[in-house]
């Protein structure tokens, strides 16, 4: 009886975890499927080196990887010496009730709408952006800025946990030897998180690449590839908002298809790279 | 003063009673109606649907009236694709469009595109070459056109809008527009921007103008309603509703509305210019 029914929630499961499996590369083979055109109308090449314009027939969309490039790693460098202050002081430095809050604001901050802070972007950062260090005030810079604190959570939450998780019988052995607070954070917790720690990067930076409204709404979308932090830029996913109000049939609709596979190999090698980093740890089986 | 109260209540119901049927007429068509109208597309058109809308839904309450933006090609699109009843455009669909969709078209109103700039900016005035020049990127200072020393931010929207569409063909005659050039997405977009950027320069329809925005005369004609509507001020358009077929039901009744002597009030109080 209870036999039966363990092999019954086995199999439900097992069938769920095969759905969703499958729809995710069938989203692919679609995406793949869908593409085709594009490539056999034009040179494939040119779509992924050469410029957008749709009115010469040219769909390249090379700006929009670059500008999600600049932005996305923009945002995580900014994002990175913020979320390690604010990691060490939530696990070790700062006092009890410090401690207490800030957690729970990075907590809430999770479930800040993305739309919010491009709303304070708009009509905060970017006019003081133009006004103070120049240029349009929507660039890479002012969406990186941004960004940076709307995937700083999951890279501060990501640290917490790997910092958390360093074996305590370490750090009271550090303890023991007379090192401080500081001392055992940074040679011992850090060195034994830090498996943890870049795979909370690469997630955040993962968030990064695939975020759409705060690029849409502060980098200003021009289709030049920016050579800045102060210059304009589009981002796939903004591109894809951008353009998918297109004809159906035109070729400018099917090249959302081309930046969809693109979004789908920088999203694979972010997850790859996860893998291959707390394999090398040793944190996963 | 009690008396003089109660004459005032009756005069007043009086003259409600006198009132109402002129402005409630219109709406009497939807009696007895209720679900669901979805309405998308042109951002231009945003002002007068809500307003009508307001005004059906409260006459009625069962009737349900969403509007959403998107942008004229979204309208056409999703019109045609069944996923929403009226989709609107600030162009006139092609006959691609029409044909493979068979798309009805009303068109409602005649709106302008007019170029602006924020209200700081001391330019009000500029020619056809030199919009020309600042919109293809040639000229990028605003010192070049006798302003400020600053180099010029160019506003412009995604291929798939309407206004774009009529202002590149009108006032840009087909020109290039520089990579540079920043997009939004909206005419509410373009209008935050420009009145947010003291260097900025974009277009945006005529019945989304405000105070907040300054607008620029083209070879010295201001994109006044008036100039609009003598033709004079060329960069001007249809505003239309499309429907997937002969429209019925709430959707035919919508349409009627807008085009009914209250609609065509409640597009030219909104800035544009009724076609009746």
């Amino acid at each position: 009886m209870s036999n039966s029914k363990e092999v019954i929630a086995q199999s439900v499961f097992f069938l769920c975890a095969i759905a969703s499996a499958l729809i995710i590369l069938a989203i692919f083979g679609f995406m793949v499927a869908l593409g085709l055109p594009l490539v056999e109308g034009s040179n494939f090449l040119a779509i992924w080196t050469g410029p957008w314009a749709p009115h010469r027939g040219l769909y390249g969309i090379l700006p929009m990887i670059s500008g999600t490039l600049w932005i996305a790693l923009s945002a995580t460098a900014i994002c990175l010496p913020l979320s390690l202050g604010t990691s060490f002081v939530i696990t070790s430095l700062g006092g009890l009730r410090l401690r207490r809050v800030l957690g729970a604001l990075v907590r809430f901050m999770t479930g800040i709408p993305t739309v919010i802070y491009g709303f304070l972007g708009i009509f905060l950062l970017v006019p003081l952006i133009r006004k103070n260090i120049g240029g349009p005030g929507m660039c890479v810079l002012t969406a990186g800025i941004m960004l940076a604190i709307l995937i700083s959570p999951t890279m501060i939450l990501f640290f917490i946990d790997s910092l958390l998780s360093v074996d305590s019988t370490y750090v009271q052995a550090a303890k023991a030897l007379g090192a401080n607070r500081v001392q055992r954070l940074l040679y011992v917790m850090v060195p034994k998180a830090i498996g943890g720690m870049s795979s909370g990067i690469i997630l955040a930076l993962g968030r990064a690449l695939g975020d759409t409204l705060i690029a849409l709404m502060l980098a200003g979308n021009a289709i030049r590839a920016p050579h800045g932090l102060l210059e304009p830029a589009r981002t796939l996913p903004a591109h894809i908002a951008l353009v998918k109000a297109a004809d159906f049939n035109s070729l400018e609709f099917r090249s959302i298809f081309a930046c969809g596979v693109a979004l789908y190999l920088f999203a694979t090698t972010a997850t790859v790279a996860v893998r291959l980093i707390l394999r090398q740890r040793k944190v996963v089986p | 003063m009690r008396k003089a109260s109660i004459q005032t209540v009756v005069v007043f119901s009086l003259l409600c009673l006198l009132v109402a049927p002129c402005f409630g007429q219109a709406l009497d068509a939807f009696e007895g109606q209720k679900g669901t109208l979805k309405i998308a597309g042109g951002t231009a058109h945003i002002p007068v649907m809500k307003e009508a809308a307001k005004r059906i839904m409260i006459r009625h309450k069962a009737i349900v009236i969403t509007v959403a933006g998107g942008g004229s090609g979204l309208g056409i699109k999703q019109v045609g694709e069944g996923l929403v009843d009226i989709g609107n455009s600030g162009r006139k669909p092609k006959p691609a469009e029409i044909e493979r969709y068979g798309l009805k078209l009303f068109k409602w109103a005649i709106d302008g595109v007019a170029v602006v700039v924020n209200p700081a900016n001391k330019i009000n005035s500029l020619t056809k070459r030199q919009l020309k020049g600042i919109f293809s990127g040639k000229i990028d200072n605003w010192s070049n056109l006798g302003g400020v020393k600053h180099a010029i931010t160019v506003y412009t929207r995604d291929e798939a809008s309407g206004t774009r569409a009529v202002f590149w063909q009108k006032a840009l005659d087909k020109g290039d527009i520089s990579a540079k050039a920043l997009f939004v997405q909206s005419n509410g977009a373009m209008k935050t921007a420009v009145a947010n950027d003291p260097y900025g320069i974009g277009y945006v329809s005529v019945g989304h103008m405000d105070e907040t925005v300054a607008p620029v005369a083209l070879d010295g004609i201001s994109p006044s309603l008036e100039a609009v509507k003598n033709g004079q001020y060329n960069v001007a358009r249809g505003l239309y509703s499309n429907t997937k077929g002969e429209p019925t039901g709430l959707t035919r009744l919508f349409i009627d509305y807008l085009l009914s002597a209250e609609g065509q009030q409640i597009a030219a109080n909104k800035g544009f210019i009724p076609v009746k």
